[in-house]
Parts: structure tokens; C-alpha cells; sequence
């Protein structure tokens, strides 16, 4: 502990030293910003020596189990309440579809207000082939189209995998939305800032779990560490065919489906 | 807030399909179209521009002032739908100071400023030298200071300090071709390079787009130049307008057989989204593509064009047809920045579904603000064309003719 300390001590030492560089370089223009930059730099130094967490460290991720998943959609209630996600039905860090493949080939799929008030039956002649239920989430991926696309810099991959929003800096011209293959991504209808899943990251650097995991009754989704071998996530990438959305995009995804169909997208 | 759940609302109604519950609401709106549209027809302008100096098409030289005005006029308001669109534009700056490197819209400020700075306010300082200077010293009152002030208080115009003028032109619109194709095909690359979005991601896209800006460009002052000229009481120089239709139709047919590549390599390789593009095309797009963008805004045009070339018509059947055809492109080419990016929003990225996009009439992302910033272009060009008038009579005769 104490040498991770000493760590982030010199890393932070080190920051400053390029930072007062750069002020000399460009110092009428950047001496505001850098002092707003300073004070808010020292608050997330403050946060994370108070729990302990270095960043570095970690490199998390999560398995969905498809099988599993009932389609309660508990999960994505308990992150609206969670992240204080506005409640209108245009707003999701995470929801849950529903497939229904009939025998005729048709295939309906849908996902009423993110599953958070349930499905309803759908009366169909058809004969069903097969149905399950799909939560999504961000992808985390590690290859990212949001970060790569963000014109200031303000949505980035953190040391630990997760991709973040600086929503002080958020200019919200929507690209990174545009660039999310998978729809993760919405703007906040109040702070107009881009807005995403952050693996509940308030929950992660205190060692607890992602809201959506911990609400969820059948252990569809499981999070962890991707990098050390104890972690229930890599038992689950062992025990299981494992299947990622949209692998010809290159994203790489750190969010691990099990018994994925070739329907989803 | 309340104001974004009662838009949002009856969409649901709308959908066709499947789509992820985040893409209900539609994120680049009538300001994003502007956007590429306005660019577009800076960049057309200049091109026509630098027909004159760097390829001597005598002819044109009418509009070359004209062309250089307008491509500044339109420069100068290109940013303002961005602007209008961010959701925190006092935070815009940021942009310049810590651009993401990684990021083609963090380009935006840098390409823009070198396009505004070192290519079209250079080219028409240097142009312009001279007569500013003529102008202030015949004029009076406020225009003289004007007219001072921009010459940068300069005095020389001893024939050798034209002659430096006159190469600095040259030399700058060497360097403005490039940058206008730049200052488009970035705007292209922005669209193009999203790989997540099937009906953007395409290599063609930045020359789709220039081209179509060249094409929006030359119809745009030709359009400018055959409402003005009537109003100032002159006639139109029919050798000019021949011209400007004969580029405007050779781009057009280029334009034409780059779209056209790009839809039959999409139909060729029929990847994964090819179904649901189809039925955008055929469904929510068909109006904005088929009628308007393809047979109105390019193919009746060139037809009409050809057929005024084959046939030797007399000049004033030659100006109507070139005008309603100039119109007309500039419809279709509007048509198709709006087929790119709001077509480009129409279907889920799930491909297994279609929204709708429906414009407000006011506020910010409303038709009225749209038709306002359309507008302000046009207001520029005209105190433009009061402080710098482009007209020939006005260079020869060193007065001011308006």
C-alpha cells in the first residue's frame, strides 16, 4: 500500500513537472485552464489515495452468461437508480433485449423501456424456434471508436480498461455516440454531456460490484478481474464458449457473452 | 428536459423494427447538414476561383472576385451550426487547446483557421491590394477608413509591387487547391471513417464530397452572379456563364460516376447491412435520394445542360436553362448532405430496424434557425460586396459603382 502510494506520489510529481513546462511553452493561453486542471487533478489524487486503488493494477471486465438471463431487467433499473440515469425511456448505460426466432425465420426483437417494466407476451401463428433474453452494456472495448473519435480528449480508457467520460469536459458534439457500434452510448438530456457505463466505477475502486451485477438474481453477469487468473471472470472465460458483439469492427470488447446467438448484434 | 420527452415521445410510435433504445433520439440534426453544405460551397468556390489564376480560363473572369466572396462569406459562417449544435459551446475552445490527436473532428479548428488565415483572406488581401487602395484614396468618410484599415495602411502600388501581387495570387491559389480539398475532404473523412455506421464508412466519401462541393461551388456563383448582375443594371456575360455551365456539367458527370461506383460496389459486395440500407433507400429516403437528389438534382440538370449545348439555342433560352439547372443542382446537392447525415441516423445500428427524423420549427436544431444561418451567408456576401465590390467596372474605373 504504502509503495503504491509513493507510486501514484511520483507519478503525480512527474505530471506536474511537464505540466509547469508545458505552461512556460504556451503560458498566456494555458495558465487558467491548467490551474482548473491542477485543483481537480488533486481531488482525484485525494479520492483515490482515500480508497486505496491504483488503477494500474486492475483490468476489468465482464462475462454475460445468455443462458442464464431471465430478462427481469432488474439490472437496468438498479443502474438508473444507481447513476441517477434519467428514467424516460430514451436513456440506457444497460438493457436487456429479447429475441424471439420463429420457425419461418422470422425474427422479432425488442426491449420495452430496457426491460425495466418486464416483456409481454407476443401472440404469434408462428411456431418458435428459439428465445432468450440479451443484456447490453458498453463494451469497454480496448480498441475503442468513442476515444479514438472525441475531439478534446474528454472520453478516455482509464489505466484499468474502463472507458470513462470527463463530463467537465465533455463539449457533447455527439461524435463518440455516432461512433459507438453499439448504441451505448446517449447525451445527457440535463448535463448535455455524452454519458455511458462506467462499470459503476464509484463501486469498483472500493471493491464492490457494478450495480447490475450485484442486483441481478441468476448470476447472468459476472465482473471481474480479466488479468489474474483467481478472478470468477477468467473461470468464466474457461468454462465457456465465448462469443464478443461485432467482432469484424475490431472494437475488442472486454464484455464476454456465453451461448451467444448469431442473431444479436 | 421536458422539452426532449415531448419530442421524443410520439417517435416511438415511428419506429419500424428493432432499434437500441439509445438511438431513439436522433443526435445530428438540420445543423449537421448545414454544416458539410456551407463547407461545401466554400470550397466549390474557391475551386472556381482558382480556374482563372492557376488554369487562365479567361472567361471566367467575371466571377473570380465574385467566387473569392463568396467562398469567404460562406467560410465565415461554416462554423456557426457546430457551434449551435454542441451542447456546451463555451466549452468549444477546448478543441484548439487540448485537441485529441487521434480525433478527425479535433482537425476541424486547425484545418479551418489555415483554409480562413493563410488561403482565402491572404488570396483576396493580395488581390485586392491595389484597388483597396485606389478606393481609399477616392473615397470619403467611413468606406475610406475602411478601405485604410484593411490595405494594412499600405501605399505601394508601383507596377513592380503589383507584379509581387499578382505572383503572391498565383502562389496562394497553388496552395488553396490542395486546402480546399482538405478543408472537404476532412469534412468527408469525419462521415467516412465512422466505422460503425455502414452507410457513411466509405473510402469514396471524402471525394464524394468534394466533388459534390465543387458541383454545389460553380452552381452557387453562377447562381449569385445571374441574380446580381440584373440588379446593378448590367448584362451577363454570356461567354462566362457558357463556361461556368460546361465545368459545372464536367464535375457533375464525375460527381455523377463517383455515386454511382459507390453504389454499385455497396450492391457488389452486399455485406451484412445491405438489407437494411436497401429499405432506407427505398423507404424513408426514396423522396430525398431517388426524386430529389438523383433525378432532380443531377439528372434532369445535366440533361438540360447537354441538350442547351447540342442544340444552338438563343442566349436567353441559354440563361434560363443554365439558371433553373444551377437551382435545381443546389436543391440536390442540399439533398444529399441531408441523404448522408440524417439518412446515416435512420436506421439502427442493431440493422434490424428504422426511426424517423422530425425537425422542429423552432428552437436551436428547428427549421427556422436552419433557414436563418442559410440565410447569413448571403448578408456577408452582400456587405462584402459593399467594402470589396468584385464587379470588373469597379476595378477598371478605381470607383465605386454600387
Amino acid at each position: 500500500m504504502e509503495n503504491n502510494l509513493i507510486q501514484i506520489d511520483k507519478k503525480v510529481e512527474r505530471r506536474s513537472f511537464l505540466k509547469k513546462l508545458a505552461v512556460v511553452a504556451l503560458a498566456p493561453l494555458t495558465v487558467r485552464i491548467l490551474a482548473s486542471d491542477d485543483g481537480k487533478l488533486k481531488k482525484v489524487k485525494k479520492w483515490i489515495l482515500d480508497n486505496g486503488y491504483i488503477p494500474g493494477d486492475h483490468k476489468w471486465g465482464m462475462g454475460i452468461d445468455i443462458g442464464k438471463c431471465i430478462g427481469c431487467g432488474r439490472c437496468a433499473d438498479a443502474c438508473k437508480n444507481e447513476n441517477g440515469v434519467p428514467r424516460e425511456p430514451f436513456f440506457f448505460r444497460t438493457w436487456v433485449e429479447r429475441y424471439n426466432i420463429y420457425e419461418n425465420g422470422d425474427i422479432k426483437v425488442d426491449s420495452p423501456n430496457g426491460a425495466i417494466d418486464g416483456f409481454e407476451y407476443i401472440p404469434s401463428k408462428n411456431k418458435m424456434l428459439r428465445s432468450f433474453f440479451v443484456p447490453k452494456i458498453c463494451n469497454h472495448c480496448d480498441n475503442p471508436p468513442c476515444v479514438q473519435v472525441c475531439p478534446v480528449g474528454a472520453t478516455f480508457k482509464s489505466e484499468d480498461g474502463v472507458v470513462l467520460v470527463d463530463t467537465d469536459y465533455c463539449i457533447g458534439c455527439r461524435y463518440c455516440i455516432q461512433a459507438c457500434p453499439y448504441g451505448a452510448r446517449f447525451l445527457h438530456p440535463e448535463k448535455l454531456t455524452a454519458e455511458k457505463c462506467t462499470f459503476c466505477y464509484h463501486r469498483i475502486v472500493q471493491d464492490k460490484l457494478p450495480a447490475c451485477v450485484e442486483v441481478c438474481p441468476t448470476q447472468t453477469r459476472i465482473f471481474g478481474e480479466l488479468n489474474k487468473k483467481a478472478s470468477p471472470l477468467v473461470r468464466f472465460l474457461r468454462m465457456n464458449k465465448i462469443g464478443v458483439l461485432k467482432p469484424s469492427l475490431n472494437t475488442e470488447p472486454k464484455v464476454f457473452y456465453a451461448n451467444l446467438d448469431m442473431e444479436v448484434k | 428536459m421536458e422539452e426532449i420527452i415531448q419530442h421524443l415521445t410520439p417517435i416511438l410510435r415511428d419506429i419500424w423494427g428493432y432499434i437500441f433504445p439509445n438511438e431513439i433520439e436522433l443526435h445530428w440534426g438540420i445543423l449537421i447538414v448545414l454544416y458539410p453544405y456551407l463547407t461545401g460551397l466554400v470550397a466549390g468556390a474557391f475551386i472556381l476561383a482558382s480556374l482563372v489564376k492557376v488554369f487562365n480560363v479567361k472567361e471566367l473572369q467575371p466571377t473570380y472576385r465574385l467566387a473569392m466572396l463568396t467562398a469567404l462569406a460562406f467560410l465565415i459562417i461554416a462554423p456557426l451550426p457546430l457551434l449551435g449544435h454542441l451542447g456546451h459551446p463555451e466549452r468549444s475552445y477546448e478543441i484548439f487547446l487540448t485537441p485529441n490527436s487521434a480525433s478527425a473532428m479535433a482537425m476541424f479548428g486547425f484545418v479551418y483557421a489555415w483554409y480562413l488565415m493563410a488561403v482565402l483572406c491572404l488570396e483576396i488581401w493580395f488581390e485586392y491590394r491595389k484597388d483597396i487602395i485606389l478606393w481609399a484614396q477616392k473615397g470619403k468618410g467611413l468606406m475610406k477608413w475602411i478601405h485604410k484599415i484593411i490595405s494594412l495602411f499600405s501605399h505601394d502600388i508601383s507596377e513592380k509591387a503589383i507584379k509581387f501581387d499578382k505572383k503572391w495570387v498565383k502562389i496562394v491559389t497553388i496552395i488553396g487547391i490542395p486546402s480546399a480539398f482538405l478543408l472537404h475532404g476532412y469534412v468527408g473523412f469525419i462521415f467516412g471513417s465512422v466505422k460503425a455506421n455502414p452507410w457513411w464508412s466509405s473510402v469514396l466519401m471524402p471525394i464524394v464530397f468534394l466533388f459534390s462541393a465543387i458541383v454545389s461551388g460553380i452552381a452557387m456563383v453562377l447562381i449569385i452572379y445571374m441574380v446580381v448582375t440584373p440588379f446593378r443594371g448590367k448584362s451577363l456575360d454570356i461567354e462566362c456563364l457558357d463556361k461556368l455551365a460546361s465545368y459545372l456539367f464536367y464535375v457533375m458527370i464525375i460527381d455523377f460516376s463517383l455515386e454511382a461506383l459507390d453504389f454499385v460496389h455497396r450492391v457488389y459486395e452486399s455485406e451484412e447491412s445491405i438489407k437494411i440500407l436497401a429499405y432506407l433507400v427505398s423507404d424513408k429516403l426514396f423522396i430525398s435520394l431517388v426524386v430529389i437528389q438523383l433525378i432532380m438534382g443531377m439528372i434532369i440538370p445535366l440533361g438540360m445542360i447537354a441538350l442547351i449545348k447540342i442544340m444552338k439555342s438563343p442566349p436567353e433560352l441559354k440563361k434560363m436553362i443554365y439558371f433553373i439547372a444551377a437551382i435545381l443542382v443546389e436543391i440536390g446537392i442540399f439533398t444529399t448532405r441531408w441523404n448522408i447525415v440524417i439518412g446515416g441516423q435512420l436506421f439502427s445500428k442493431s440493422f434490424r430496424g428504422l426511426t424517423v427524423y422530425k425537425m422542429t420549427f423552432f428552437g436551436l436544431e428547428g427549421l427556422l434557425a436552419g433557414l436563418a444561418i442559410l440565410s447569413f451567408p448571403f448578408i456577408i456576401l452582400f456587405l462584402l460586396t459593399k467594402i470589396l465590390p468584385p464587379w470588373e467596372d469597379a476595378k477598371t474605373t478605381n470607383e465605386l459603382s454600387l
